[in-house]
């Protein structure tokens, strides 16, 4: 089975290891690679990319590393694919001119 | 736990034993080149801000007065407005040897050139008698710097760098970390590692400052990119939190300043510490090499091909595929973590054993190249004034 990372027992998303399709089940991995449990992904998630552990809802904290990296833009169910569709910086906001940068 | 070092005069400790050639700008860097050519331990840098940007002084004083130098010749056109006296002044208070060849007084390029390679030659014969002797781990000062990152970086060698800074600063050691740029969107669990109320406030000044450099009305820049959200990166949060990740989780002892007139050097007794500086590579590693580090060990996603004329890089890549392609210039390979096959803190306790291999003489992947980078940062007073930034 393919793996996503929880960088931090804390957090309420995982990272994923590998490219996932839409429906496939997943290990959750801690960083001692000690599977945690399995989540079963709503969509494709790309590798890096990440996935819900537990409903966010909307103006939640998004929590990775022990720590907010943003605030839910719209209610996120577990297992959902979490990026800027749904998650909005409380620090700088994501402008056209960075999605068109390289 | 010891390592093998050389002992320096100021009850200091290098790891290396170079005899360092310093055109003191661009005009004498092809004669400070001829100088060092084929004498064993000799490097020789400049850098490209020509004579007169005071700033750059206290960068050069610091890396010559670096423990890995031995010691120190200074070639001066003569002409310079950086003056080679009193920059052999204040790097002769590290007690090491140093010396200036000024060319327009030797009379010749040519006789510069032949005198300056007997000098070197002399040096590194003295440097050559000192044998390494066993100092305490406690003894290391270590940099981490990232560069070339992907998504690998912040899953993988930089939380095993941070395994390996944590290990580093329990047994005593020093691990600076510069860059405040990738700080930014990280402030608050930085600050939070302050040891006291005034390392907050100047952990808050140094990624303030920095922001305020970068966002500079007219000349903004993004500190988010298309490729940082196409390789899974949402916000400048988790992008920041991701980088800082090298610098593990113990107190921030301090920031360690660098100004115009004057660079901090890391203070002894070990800790973790923040240095004011810039993010692009080679100039940050000379930056670190200014104030005190050893040894750097450098997170890589997509690769790297460079080293640092005063300190041994450790390279670490997080991303299997550049370690398929770029193994040979990668010291460690975290890519492990992103196949399951090891755990972040086994591949920090690697790291760790790595650089205390590197400072009683493993000779780095870079070093084995034979080749090195030097380039200043030159932090513009001028933009300093007009942002009102002290």
């Amino acid at each position: 089975m393919k793996r996503a990372i929880m960088m931090d027992e804390r957090d309420n998303v995982a990272t994923a290891l590998a490219s996932l399709v839409g429906g496939e089940r997943v290990e959750v991995v801690s960083s001692a690679q000690e599977v945690l449990r399995e989540v079963a992904v709503s969509d494709a998630v790309p590798l890096g990319h990440k996935i819900a552990l537990a409903d966010i809802a909307k103006g939640g904290a998004v929590i990775k590393y022990g720590e907010p990296i943003g605030r839910a833009s719209g209610d996120i169910l577990v297992g959902d694919y979490v990026h800027i569709h749904n998650v909005e910086s409380d620090r700088v906001p994501l402008t056209g001119h960075m999605l068109r940068s390289k | 736990m010891e390592f093998q070092g050389f002992e320096r005069p100021k009850d200091l400790v290098g790891v290396r034993n170079i005899v360092l050639v310093v055109a003191i700008a661009d005009c004498t860097e092809p004669a400070a080149r001829m100088i060092a050519e084929g004498i064993e331990g000799a490097v020789p840098v400049t850098h490209h801000h020509g004579c007169i940007a005071m700033d750059v002084v206290p960068t050069l004083v610091g890396v010559a007065r670096n423990p890995n130098v031995a010691a120190t010749l200074l070639l001066a056109m003569g002409c310079e407005g950086i003056q080679a006296e009193p920059l052999r002044d204040e790097i002769s208070k590290a007690g090491k040897p140093v010396d200036v060849i000024n060319i327009q007084r030797i009379g010749s390029t040519r006789r510069a050139i032949s005198r300056g390679r007997e000098m070197v030659s002399g040096m590194g014969d003295q440097a050559k008698k000192q044998q390494r002797k066993p100092f305490d781990v406690s003894r290391l000062v270590v940099g981490v710097k990232c560069g070339g990152s992907d998504t690998t970086s912040g899953l993988a060698a930089n939380p095993a760098i941070g395994v390996m800074s944590d290990m580093l600063v329990d047994a005593g050691a020093a691990v600076v970390m510069i860059e405040p740029i990738e700080a930014i969107g990280a402030e608050k669990p930085l600050a939070a590692r302050a040891v006291n109320e005034g390392v907050r406030q100047q952990i808050l000044k140094w990624i303030g400052d920095e922001e305020k450099r970068w966002t500079v009305p007219g000349a903004e820049m993004d500190f988010m990119c298309r490729g940082n959200i196409e390789g899974g990166l949402t916000t400048l949060e988790e992008k920041s939190l991701g980088a800082i990740h090298k610098g593990g989780h113990r107190a921030v002892k301090g920031v360690l300043k660098n100004k115009e007139d004057y660079l901090e050097t890391v203070p002894p007794g070990g800790g973790f510490y923040l240095q004011d500086g810039t993010h692009s590579e080679p100039a940050a590693m000379s930056y670190m090499a200014a104030a005190g580090v050893h040894i750097i060990v450098f997170a890589t996603g997509r690769g790297g091909s460079f080293g640092h004329a005063i300190c041994p890089m450790v390279k670490v890549t997080g991303n299997p595929d550049t370690w398929s392609r770029m193994g040979e210039d990668m010291d460690i390979n975290a890519s492990t973590i992103m196949e399951g096959k090891e755990s972040i803190e086994s591949v920090g306790k690697r790291i760790f054993d790595e650089v205390v291999a590197v400072a009683s003489g493993k000779v780095t992947l870079g070093e084995q190249l034979g080749f090195y980078n030097f380039s200043l940062w030159r932090r513009d007073p001028r933009l300093e004034a007009l942002l009102k930034i002290k």
